[in-house]
């Protein structure tokens, strides 16, 4: 492992580490209404827009209101961002004069962006207005993590035994208190590395040896802080974070990690706070980041030692190099890749689909588990539903009727976690079984052989995930991919959010036991090597034989110097 | 009880669109053009008035021997579909997968290429950066190694020494950055523009 490398992961790790505890009480505080610094020039605003529209911080909305807000303000959004794809041409800032969206693309987008999940079937920088990007779609990068993380809270506030509280503030305050002032700092970060930030048209270069070159810029830099503290991970072009107008240097890449992990991470943090349960967060922050680790290597040694076809040649180097970028070095685009896949980003500093097999099973992990730190709040949801059906399971082994908080953990309780749990792999492999089955399916396929499954897989993956990125070889844009895709989405990011609202709602109006010493802890490093380990059974008895045909056999392939 | 909730999704939506999607951007383009003029308008590089390109963004030098080559880049074009090198407006990787034999097949290809353009040139000396494209189809670098193999093309195809091209290599070398991170490297568009320079301040 080179110096660079090191020094990369260590930066990373030691700013996760130093900001885990201030960032995570900081949003507690926010989360629980105590004085932070940032009231005196925000809480006016604030004050007024609840005032104006009805909205009283204090009063709760039960687990149905909740989320039935949550549900009209995303359809609103959605209606919106389509309808504004739709016309496009009609509005301002359009300088290299973009036709609309075509109706299926806009509907694959706006469902896309709406969900989190920034799946993009069209290339920014030759289909979208610089008004598409910062008023349309980059609007959605700033609401809808913060929805996501607003239902995250009013879980953890019904974990800690409180009201769920109310659905406009808690979005109003991550959007004001959480995402906007980080965004306006990281926006600074970026131009000052070389990100443009202007509304100035595309650049008509004459270039030296005698070419033109059409180069686009626009307002990226400040598209490209909230793509990442948002976790959402649609780029502004269609390399996304490969390309050097929106991730010019080795900083800004480790600008763009820290970007996406800061407040997922520190959420993790906020909900110990909240509950007043330090010890099982830091639990959890372990098992989590003890994934995140097996991805990082995982795709880092593999990347580093080359694929053995091409090392044949006989070159001077090893390393992988199909569709990475030379200015991050290996270790830097190792992590960046293991933190968008853990972080449930989709933003990408390389061609995820040119990596070698073994990196790729990094890639599915993240995507399957959905929890290694995860989205924000959404991340946590997925987390605590693992803790749950580990609880479940723990309590079936030592035949006690399992218990979370002082919360007896029962027949709907594991009902609405198994949905949650149950929904991911169905929405997987049904997609995936449909589109292997349809020949418009098999259209899409780029790369022949085992890749062009995993090709499809990790779309449906990705969909489901509310991650993003993709294997950019296949059809994205076949109208079969982009309706399957787009349902796949909204089914994904809706039914899972809801069934964990209804989990939190009756978790808060059971009864409250006392612990004892037969109450098994929660809070130990026994438990969470059990929950490591419960994590892993789960998944690969749902996975295994889809990556046995896919990446597995891939990599058994290319050792044997197999190729298609 | 939808009727009530009406006024907040609306209300809200509205307030934090025009917080987020209209002042948020516009104050972000105001204050990078005071503290980064230079940045923020795109990093331009202009040889005696003419904008030539963009610092970080990789253009096409081939099949032009006098020049340095950068990586091979799979972007093409968009109303043609057709190869185009570095075509910035449509950024893109080849996507090839490691068991796709096209990927083996463009790899030998560039080696070939290089090897026929470059006399002398060994495949135990090129590094993989030169013959595997790049992620975006527009990296702006290449390793000093991707560089310096290309000297003995680019003496003969200019009448510069070795020597001479060795240290106008070393010295457009970048290091790490802040000393710890990324990776030692050159900027195929400057390296090429110092050249230039050179090449046309002697006529």
């Amino acid at each position: 492992m080179s110096f660079s490398t090191g020094m990369t992961w260590a930066v990373v790790f030691a700013v996760f580490l130093l900001t885990i505890k201030p960032m995570g009480t900081y949003m507690a505080k926010v989360f629980t209404f105590q004085p932070t610094f940032l009231d005196k020039p925000l809480s006016k605003v604030e004050n007024w827009t609840f005032r104006m529209f009805g909205i009283s911080r204090d009063s709760s909305m039960t687990a149905k209101q909740y989320g039935a807000a949550f549900l009209l303000t995303n359809l609103l959004w959605a209606i919106l961002a389509y309808a504004m794809l739709r016309m496009q041409q009609f509005l301002p800032f359009n300088p290299e004069h973009f036709p609309a969206v075509n109706p299926l693309l806009a509907f694959n987008t706006a469902a896309s962006f709406v969900t989190n999940t920034n799946w993009q079937a069209y290339a920014g920088e030759n289909t979208l207005s610089y008004f598409s990007s910062f008023a349309n779609l980059s609007f959605l990068q700033f609401v809808t993590p913060a929805a996501g993380a607003a239902v995250g809270i009013a879980f953890v506030r019904a974990l800690a035994g409180k009201k769920l509280g109310n659905y406009f503030v808690d979005l109003t305050l991550v959007c004001t208190r959480v995402l906007l002032p980080l965004a306006v700092i990281v926006t600074l970060l970026l131009v000052g590395q070389g990100v443009p930030e202007t509304l100035g048209a595309y650049l008509h270069a004459h270039t030296l040896a005698g070419g033109t070159q059409n180069i686009p810029r626009g307002p990226i830099a400040s598209w490209e802080a909230i793509e990442h503290l948002g976790e959402n991970g649609g780029g502004f072009t269609n390399a996304n974070s490969a390309n050097p107008l929106e991730n010019p240097t080795a900083l800004s890449n480790i600008i763009e990690i820290l970007s996406m992990g800061l407040v997922p991470v520190a959420f993790f943090y906020a909900f110990g706070v909240m509950t007043g349960r330090r010890r099982l967060a830091w639990t959890l922050t372990a098992v989590a980041g003890g994934f995140f680790l097996v991805m990082l290597a995982l795709v880092y040694f593999p990347e580093q030692a080359g694929n053995p076809i091409l090392n044949s040649l006989g070159l001077a180097t090893h390393q992988n190099m199909v569709g990475k970028e030379v200015r991050f070095g290996m270790g830097g685009t190792s992590i960046f890749e293991t933190a968008t896949m853990a972080f449930t980003t989709g933003s990408v500093a390389s061609a995820h689909d040119s990596f070698l097999p073994l990196s790729s099973l990094a890639f599915y992990l993240g995507m399957f588990l959905n929890m290694v730190f995860g989205g924000k709040g959404v991340g946590l949801l997925n987390m605590l539903m693992f803790v749950i059906i580990t609880i479940f399971l723990m309590g079936l082994m030592v035949g006690r009727t399992p218990e979370f908080l002082g919360k007896k953990i029962e027949t709907r309780e594991v009902s609405l976690a198994s949905i949650a749990f149950l929904l991911h792999p169905l929405l997987i492999l049904g997609g995936t079984a449909l589109a292997v089955y349809l020949p418009v399916g098999m259209k899409g396929v780029f790369n022949p052989g085992p890749h062009g499954l995993s090709e499809i897989l990790y779309g449906f993956t990705s969909a489901a995930a509310n991650n993003g990125s993709a294997f950019g070889g296949l059809g994205a844009s076949l109208p079969f991919y982009e309706i399957s895709i787009g349902v796949v989405m909204i089914i994904a990011r809706y039914a899972s959010v809801l069934a964990m609202l209804l989990l939190g709602q009756s978790l808060l109006h059971k009864r409250r036991v006392p612990e004892t010493s037969g109450t098994m802890r929660t809070d130990t490093p026994l438990f969470g090597g059990i929950l490591f380990g419960s994590i892993i059974i789960l998944n690969a008895l749902t996975f295994f034989p889809v990556m046995a045909l896919g990446p597995i056999a891939e990599q058994y392939l290319m050792v044997a110097h197999h190729l298609f | 009880m939808k009727m009530k909730m009406l006024r907040p999704v609306l209300g809200v939506s509205l307030v934090l669109w025009v917080l987020l999607a209209l002042a948020y951007p516009f104050v972000m383009m105001g204050m990078s053009r005071l503290l980064f003029p230079y940045q923020s308008q795109g990093s331009l590089v202009q040889l005696n008035g003419r904008l030539i390109g963009v610092a970080h963004v990789g253009q096409n030098f081939e099949p032009h021997l006098q020049y340095f080559w950068g990586r091979p880049s799979a972007t093409t074009s968009v109303s043609t579909g057709k190869p185009e090198p570095y075509n910035a407006y449509a950024s893109s990787p080849s996507n090839l997968g490691p068991t796709n034999q096209q990927l083996l097949t463009d790899v030998q290809q560039r080696i070939r290429f290089l090897q026929k353009t470059t006399p002398g040139l060994q495949t135990r000396k090129i590094p993989a950066d030169l013959v595997e494209s790049s992620g975006s189809g527009l990296d702006p670098d290449i390793t000093v190694q991707a560089a310096l193999i290309q000297i003995p093309r680019v003496a003969k195809a200019t009448g510069l020494s070795t020597a001479f091209l060795t240290q106008m290599v070393d010295s457009q070398v970048k290091g790490l950055q802040l000393g710890v991170f990324g990776k030692r490297r050159v900027n195929v568009l400057q390296l090429n523009l110092t050249l230039y320079q050179f090449l046309h301040a002697q006529k």
